[in-house]
């Protein structure tokens, strides 16, 4: 394409498109910025900051910021690193992830980003947070709040590819929680064991009632590979 | 008791067993052992906090509370979710990979037993020199059984591994079947090392029989007394260490109940609870809470069973009867031989399991109609465990009781304490580390897994302390 414009990655230089965003653009050059709010096919919210890099010397989104040419990312330097492992490091004491119960270790996005950042276990303190009410009301789907890590995906999913709504946040700080679209309860919503929504959480935050454990240990998505393993073969084969 | 000069004395913790427990013994102004309990210290809360949980956690959560078998917790748990989801009979891949499961854990939980737990005491003596009498010595005197000890522990955890997908609190096992089969290279893997496995099962069962035989006099006393025996059994009576219905018998082999099946267990077992353990006590309805309690495990499975469906086992099983002219037999040392026959029948098993073809198959799940109720047993290896669950319309758990192996063989275990406390140490005005260790000997037959019983929270240094009547401590030595 004739408008096919330049910027670098860590010195690499990267073919970008208008419109994209720099991690859509790293993204197909094979290079993987950390993400947890992000998922491709949904609007970015830049809601995690875990993708945060450096554009020109200043911390941007990368799932949202939109690439130009000439810029200058820096994507793995020490500061950045150490950042996004804090964040990570904060998701995990924040709620309750029990990971050697949950249902969705081996394929959780969480789990899979502290083991590629080395957190063995967490370096602040638990916040035991005992509110978190789960919702197993529905007879297909249930919500585990403890898990729940507010990137808003299924908040997205649900109102721009189920077209449906059935989730949003409510309260602010520390109370801040996901709500269903109903009185109370997610059986009285119209989520269904289809919805997109369902697919998008990245933690064990929203999940089909029943399967939990169905795929054996070794077959999991990050038994083997750590995340980002998919994007950076794209570099290594070409 | 005496009101003057009582004395008292507490192993604590009981070293070479799974967990944290103490003993105490009161001895009066003459050094006669008035009263002797096993404590158990640890406190488990898994029936509550389980509660408010989706059923379909079960096996995979309630083996966390235990790293020595938390397979049985984990199958046990599954055959409870079968009961759930309405799966009353799983196929024939599901059933015989959990079974390969079982009895992997078998193999290797026995083993860890006699080799690295058992084996010091039955070696150089109860009371030989505690720096000698300890896993190190046998490696060091006794290299080629160290060497098997470990080797067998590591096929049953690598079978574990296989099945379940890791070798501790896998999740092998979920609600209706089982998540994957056995490929033919894994199976080829086992196949390969079977029969040494066996070869080592032997010799390991002619050193406990052995051993019994050879001190029969000496293990007739020490620390035994007759008991009521309780296991799973088969339909048509013999050995089943995954599935089956409760039978009791008497000391004398008489039956007290049989084939009472697993949903119906609250109709012949109830449970007690005591002011000064964490272990409830539980007996068997028809005889009372005074002459009710039973002893599990592979001597309450030996004598409670017609037969045991492997030849080589079925052989040492009757050997092991006619010392008793086929009566039960009630001695606590006797254990050790019952768990050595079992060794051997869980790598017969392991064997035939491998050659079954239905263990590569890719039917792996059933359901039918859901219930709210479910309850299931298993023998796991140190015995009878019963897991029970209600769940409400939501998949939510709202009740759970486990009965574990330890919790039923706490009677049996306080009397082989108080037995051994009477006949070795009344009397005696010095009380050496040999000595205690007796005590320790008659607990460890028993095999407790004290992390099951209760939970485990701390470390383990030994101390034994000398009280007297005021509380005031008389004499301390502690052994880390």
């Amino acid at each position: 394409m004739s408008d096919t414009f330049t910027f670098t990655v860590d010195g690499v230089e990267v073919a970008a498109e208008p419109g994209q965003t720099i991690l859509e653009a790293a993204q197909n050059a094979g290079i993987y910025i950390p993400r947890l709010c992000h998922r491709d096919g949904l609007e970015p919210a830049g809601a995690c900051r875990v993708c945060t890099v450096m554009v020109d010397g200043r911390p941007q989104t990368a799932c949202n910021f939109p690439a130009s040419e000439g810029v200058v990312v820096d994507n793995e330097t020490d500061q950045l690193l150490e950042l996004r492992r804090d964040i990570i490091d904060m998701l995990f004491v924040e709620g309750n992830h029990w990971c050697m119960f949950c249902e969705k270790s081996g394929d959780c996005e969480l789990q899979a980003l502290a083991y590629r950042f080395g957190i063995a276990a967490p370096s602040f303190p638990f916040q035991f947070p005992a509110d978190r009410q789960a919702d197993l009301s529905h007879p297909d789907i249930w919500i585990d709040r403890d898990r729940c890590i507010l990137c808003g995906r299924c908040v997205r999913a649900s109102r721009d590819l189920d077209g449906k709504h059935v989730f949003d946040f409510v309260d602010r700080g520390p109370a801040k929680r996901i709500a269903v679209n109903a009185e109370a309860r997610l059986r009285d919503t119209d989520a269904d064991v289809t919805d997109e929504a369902l697919e998008v959480c990245p933690v064990g935050a929203l999940m089909k009632k029943g399967t939990g454990f169905d795929v054996p240990v070794g077959r999991r998505t990050y038994d083997w590979e750590p995340i980002g393993s998919e994007i950076e073969k794209r570099q290594t084969q070409e | 008791m005496s009101e003057s000069k009582t004395r008292r004395i507490v192993i604590n913790p009981v070293t070479r067993v799974e967990g944290h427990g103490k003993v105490s013994i009161l001895m009066d102004d003459q050094n006669r052992v008035t009263q002797a309990r096993f404590h158990i210290i640890e406190f488990r809360g898994f029936e509550r906090f389980i509660q408010g949980r989706p059923y379909w956690e079960l096996p995979v959560v309630v083996q966390r509370l235990c790293g020595i078998c938390p397979v049985s917790h984990h199958l046990c748990a599954a055959k409870a979710t079968d009961v759930l989801v309405g799966a009353d009979q799983l196929t024939p891949t599901a059933e015989k990979m959990r079974r390969l499961m079982h009895y992997g854990q078998f193999f290797q939980s026995h083993a860890l037993h006699f080799f690295h737990l058992c084996s010091p005491d039955i070696l150089f003596g109860f009371d030989a020199d505690p720096a000698v009498r300890n896993v190190i010595g046998v490696a060091r005197h006794h290299k080629e059984l160290a060497v098997q000890g470990v080797m067998m522990r590591k096929y049953g955890q690598e079978i574990i591994k296989a099945t379940a997908g890791k070798k501790i609190h896998g999740t092998g096992a979920i609600p209706g079947g089982i998540n994957k089969n056995l490929s033919i290279e894994e199976r080829d893997t086992f196949l390969a090392d079977i029969d040494q496995m066996i070869e080592w099962s032997h010799g390991a069962l002619e050193l406990a029989k052995g051993y019994t035989v050879e001190n029969l006099e000496m293990l007739s006393d020490f620390g035994s007394f007759p008991s009521n025996h309780l296991s799973l059994v088969a339909e048509d009576g013999s050995m089943d260490l995954y599935h089956g219905n409760l039978r009791a018998i008497d000391a004398d082999g008489e039956t007290i109940v049989d084939q009472v099946a697993p949903a119906d267990y609250l109709d012949v077992i109830r449970e007690e609870v005591k002011s000064w353990s964490y272990m409830k006590f539980p007996f068997l309805k028809a005889r009372g809470p005074e002459d009710g309690w039973y002893r599990v495990g592979p001597l309450a499975r030996l004598n409670a069973c017609d037969s045991i469906d492997t030849p080589q086992a079925e052989e040492a099983r009757k050997e092991f009867m006619s010392v008793t002219d086929g009566k039960p037999n009630n001695i606590t040392m006797a254990y050790h031989w019952a768990r050595m026959i079992e060794t051997l029948h869980a790598a017969e098993k392991i064997k035939e399991l491998l050659n079954d073809p239905d263990l590569q198959g890719e039917d792996l799940v059933v359901e039918g109609e859901r219930r709210s109720e479910g309850v299931a047993i298993i023998e796991a290896p140190r015995g009878t465990l019963f897991h029970h669950y209600k769940i409400d319309d939501d998949d939510r758990v709202v009740m759970a009781n486990l009965i574990v192996s330890t919790t039923n063989n706490n009677v049996p275990m306080n009397r082989a304490v108080q037995r051994v406390a009477e006949d070795h140490l009344s009397g005696k005005a010095e009380i050496s580390e040999g000595l205690l260790n007796h005590i320790e000997v008659a607990i460890r037959a028993y095999d407790p897994c004290l992390s099951c019983a209760t939970h485990a929270l701390g470390k383990m240094p030994l101390v034994v302390e000398l009280i007297d009547h005021e509380g005031r401590v008389v004499e301390r030595k502690t052994k880390s």
